[in-house]
């Protein structure tokens, strides 16, 4: 479904501030898997992310997305294929506009827009009837202005926003790291079910390593621009956090614990 | 005093239009588009222009359209493609565009190239088009009847001019509320609220602004036509300003009829634009202010349609606060004297 071939991408080229963010990425997906991605900061986990969307382009490399070469696609053209949720529950919804009027940009993603009603009687049945399954009231304020909304019930309209075409491929940025235990649960749960029901392919960064344990039947583990270890289906079921730690110790001669910064346990 | 009302309703219904092409590109793509000063004056320099020509005054108004249209697309594609700053862009294509109306007047002249006023005092315009249908109606000698009657003495010579713009500004407005909510017009005001979100949604921002400014401005130069027929003549000067007009009257539309949906919106942009004309009238009768402090008086009008709000808003809510804090000691005082006879009952029944 997706496909990454030696990814390469460097930021501030040729200045003191030069990083590498990407070094030789190489990662494949097929339909129906789904990836939980951890690492440190700055290991280039959004950035891979944010290749895949078409956000950034790479340097060198191919990305291949339902086995179309997209890698010079803009985003606006790949983004019909591509769900995304945001890490800031401010960035995937239109504040000012109201939750019909939002999940019918969405319904639009993968379709031509015309000079016709955003939200007619139709579609207005079926985001009523798509939102009761979120179970947070939304289904009866179709009308409020989504800036009214909480930082949980945002996230949860993204999700469903995202979701709501079937895209090719869901990319989730660190999704709940903005909530609060509750409410991030709340998010964490309304994620698998809108994966399962669909069967989504899906690519999800998270900070926290019981999330990235929990959800999904593949993990990554990304350190400096590399993809430093791969867990299949079998093995993550057996997978604990202490194996996690030991496992990036071995690999990177250096103490997981004692990085505060790096995963939330 | 009527007469000078009824001129700034005349009037304002005009500007209403370009003041909606305002709210267009400053509220709804949150783009600062100064585009308008130059658009406005195309728009009167085409309509005048092609009227000149013979042109039916309704093609000429057309054409004006289209014009605005393009030089809004213009600015649109130096931000997008040219990655321009807003405002430069939009200031760029406003000292472009005067010479451009120069040379658009030019051609009416055989002598010189560029020209700076087109007058059209014997031209016919949509207004005497109207009037020639209007006349006969009987509409004017009913309405001055009526207004002799309440006791006014300036009639005006006829009741047309606002009767059609009436009926021309409503229709905009009704296509401005139908657009804003067809599945482009979502996408525009998505690109003015939350770009990232609307470009992850597979919509085509570059594309959007330019065509949300070219409706923007498609509707000042229109504006600008109609005015040049009004006043029967089109100027070089007469866009200087024009965009803080338009925003003096989305401002103040905003501010006393609110923001609720759109509808209410662009009816609050067309209420605002006939105030501002009103108050500025009213304004000019003061004896020591004098025509040439109008752009004076419209920067107090937006100043206080700025900053009176956020007075009244504070003193509502200082008000509220002491309400409540009010109600709630009067809550504590009186659980308190409840506590207390408890208290003193319970002891007495000891």
């Amino acid at each position: 479904m997706l496909k990454l071939e030696q990814i390469n991408k460097v930021f501030n080229e040729a200045t003191p501030d030069e990083k590498i963010a990407l070094d030789e990425i190489n990662l494949e997906l097929t339909s129906g898997d789904f990836v939980t991605v951890i690492g440190s900061n700055g290991a280039g986990k959004s950035t891979m992310l944010n290749m895949i969307s078409g956000a950034l382009t790479p340097d060198f490399g191919k990305i291949e997305l339902a086995g179309k070469d997209v890698t010079k696609l803009p985003e606006y053209v790949r983004s019909r294929m591509i769900g995304r949720v945001f890490q800031d529950p401010m960035a995937g919804t239109a504040p000012s506009m109201t939750i019909e009027e939002n999940l019918a940009m969405a319904y639009s993603r993968d379709k031509k827009r015309l000079l016709r009603r955003g939200v007619d009687k139709k579609r207005r049945e079926l985001f009523r009837s798509s939102l009761e399954t979120l179970h947070l009231n939304l289904e009866n304020r179709l009308n409020a202005k989504v800036g009214m909304l909480s930082g949980g019930e945002r996230q949860a309209l993204s999700l469903l926003m995202a979701t709501f075409t079937q895209p090719s491929i869901l990319l989730l940025d660190e999704h709940t790291a903005a909530l609060d235990p509750s409410r991030a649960e709340l998010i964490t749960n309304l994620t698998k079910e809108l994966v399962e029901k669909d069967q989504l392919t899906t690519l999800m960064i998270t900070h926290n390593m019981q999330q990235a344990l929990d959800l999904g039947n593949r993990l990554i583990m990304m350190d400096k621009g590399q993809i430093i270890l791969e867990v299949g289906a079998e093995e993550k079921k057996g997978l604990t956090i202490d194996k996690l730690m030991s496992e990036f110790q071995r690999i990177r001669g250096e103490k997981l614990t004692s990085d505060k910064a790096l995963l939330v346990v | 005093m009527f007469s000078a009302i009824f001129g700034s309703v005349e009037q304002g219904i005009i500007f209403a239009i370009m003041a909606l092409g305002v709210y267009l590109s400053f509220r709804v793509l949150d783009f600062p588009d100064l585009t308008v000063d130059g658009s406005f004056v195309s728009g009167a320099a085409v309509a005048a222009t092609m009227i000149l020509f013979g042109y039916h005054p309704a093609i000429a108004t057309a054409v004006a359209l289209i014009i605005g249209f393009l030089a809004g697309c213009i600015t649109g594609l130096l931000h997008t493609k040219g990655k321009i700053n807003p405002l430069l862009s939009g200031i760029l294509m406003m000292i472009a565009l005067y010479s451009v109306n120069l040379r658009i007047m030019g051609l009416t002249s055989e002598n010189s190239i560029g020209r700076p006023n087109i007058p059209l005092l014997n031209a016919e315009t949509l207004f005497s088009k109207f009037q020639a249908f209007f006349a006969p109606l009987g509409i004017d000698n009913a309405f001055n009847q009526f207004f002799s009657m309440l006791g006014v003495r300036y009639l005006p010579s006829t009741w047309g001019t606002v009767f059609i713009m009436a009926i021309i500004v409503l229709l905009i407005k009704f296509i401005v509320d139908w657009f804003l909510k067809t599945e482009v017009g979502l996408a525009i005001r998505a690109t003015g609220d939350n770009k990232k979100m609307i470009r992850s949604l597979s919509a085509n921002t570059d594309t959007l602004v330019i065509i949300g400014l070219g409706f923007s401005n498609a509707l000042v130069a229109f504006s600008g036509a109609l005015f040049a027929q009004y006043a029967k003549s089109a100027d070089i000067g007469m866009g200087i300003g024009m965009i803080i007009i338009g925003l003096a009257s989305v401002i103040i539309g905003e501010a006393i009829f609110g923001t609720k949906t759109i509808v209410r919106t662009t009816f609050a942009v067309i209420a605002g634009a006939i105030i501002y004309r009103i108050v500025l009238a009213l304004a000019l009768r003061v004896d020591f202010l004098d025509t040439g402090d109008m752009k004076l008086i419209t920067a107090v009008i937006v100043i206080s349609a700025l900053i009176l709000p956020q007075y009244f808003e504070k003193r509502r809510e200082r008000a509220r606060k002491a309400r409540r804090h009010e109600e709630r000691s009067a809550e504590r005082n009186y659980s308190l004297t409840k506590e207390g006879t408890a208290l003193v009952e319970a002891r007495t029944d000891k």
